[in-house]
């Protein structure tokens, strides 16, 4: 059974790989791949690490894309668009950590590429407390 | 006419500029934004300056894209993807010119400016570098060949000076609300230190002949 691949697009190269750690717990078998830090290592987003992410855990099934703030959603839709072999990707208007928490669950299930984002997209609305 | 020659020497300038101004961007980036803005641009630029006297262009459309590639890989945050595609359309719209008249720069410029607006998905009075940008480049259509460099430098200050009284709505400033009211947006200025060394550039270069 392939899975749709995630993607985690951070400012932060800490903040993306972390979250890539405690995701592979849930579910060990879905693909994820960290973008995290500009290309020096900075702070910042990274069109090239977003693409080499987003080719390491493509699947038939397509990838779901998660950012954490404004210009990482330029520089993932910047990345998506240079793609040479299209693979069905969507960037996925959810919460960085919840919205990828959901999404690998969803994905660890086998589902679409679609009901994958709808259920990320939903924890937008997710009650904390 | 514009030469590949001037083109060079405006991004030489720019890069002056910026580094001259770096610490200055930072504070004003610092005060609503996250504070890279002078060191990114200043990285990016040192760099497409660099690459200048590395690879020479052929003509105008191969240099500017040439930087576009530099700013869209050496520049973090918003400000890289930004100027990246603004140089990238700018590119496209004088491709294998070895030279361009007023008008096909002025064209360039609104190729740019539509191309930043698409990207950010931003609206003039945002707060962003498209508050500079658009008017800049509207000015420069109209004018066509008549085109004066003097009052092109005077729209970009003056439209710089707006974003002083808004309040965000793209980028990270847009997280302070009306908190970001008072302060100028680090990116219309780096915009406006951009047309500054356009505009010093061509100026120099038409005075001695």
């Amino acid at each position: 059974m392939s899975c749709v691949g995630i993607v985690l697009v951070s400012h932060s190269a800490e903040l993306a790989e972390g979250l890539k750690k405690l995701l592979n717990q849930v579910q060990p078998h879905v693909p994820i791949a960290a973008a995290g830090g500009g290309n020096e290592g900075e702070i910042g987003t990274s069109i090239e690490k977003i693409t080499a992410a987003i080719e390491s855990v493509r699947s038939e099934k397509g990838v779901a894309v998660f950012f954490d703030l404004g210009s990482a959603l330029i520089n993932a839709e910047m990345a998506i668009e240079g793609l040479k072999d299209p693979v069905p990707v969507r960037i996925a208007d959810a919460p960085l950590v919840e919205g990828a928490y959901v999404a690998v669950v969803e994905a660890g299930c086998g589902s679409s590429l679609d009901t994958v984002l709808q259920k990320a997209q939903r924890a937008k609305a997710m009650e904390k407390l | 006419m514009i030469t590949l020659k001037q083109m060079e020497t405006w991004m030489i300038e720019t890069h002056r500029i910026l580094q001259e101004k770096k610490d200055y961007l930072t504070q004003l980036d610092q005060a609503i934004g996250d504070g890279d803005h002078g060191i990114n641009l200043v990285r990016g630029f040192k760099e497409v300056v660099g690459n200048l006297s590395a690879q020479s262009s052929p003509d105008i459309g191969t240099l500017l894209r040439n930087v576009a590639m530099t700013l869209l890989s050496k520049v973090g945050g918003a400000s890289g993807p930004l100027y990246g595609t603004a140089f990238l359309k700018m590119s496209t719209a004088l491709k294998e010119k070895v030279e361009a008249s007023p008008e096909e720069f002025a064209r360039a410029l609104a190729e740019a400016a539509d191309g930043i607006q698409m990207r950010g998905k931003a609206q003039v009075g945002d707060k962003t570098m498209l508050d500079v940008w658009k008017p800049v480049a509207d000015l420069a259509v109209k004018q066509g060949s008549r085109l004066s460099w003097k009052d092109l430098l005077e729209c970009s200050r003056q439209h710089m000076e707006t974003t002083r009284d808004r309040a965000a709505k793209k980028g990270r400033a847009a997280y302070l609300g009306e908190r970001a009211v008072g302060h100028l947006d680090p990116g219309a200025v780096s915009t406006c230190y951009l047309f500054e060394a356009l505009v010093k550039t061509l100026t120099r270069e038409e005075a001695t002949g």
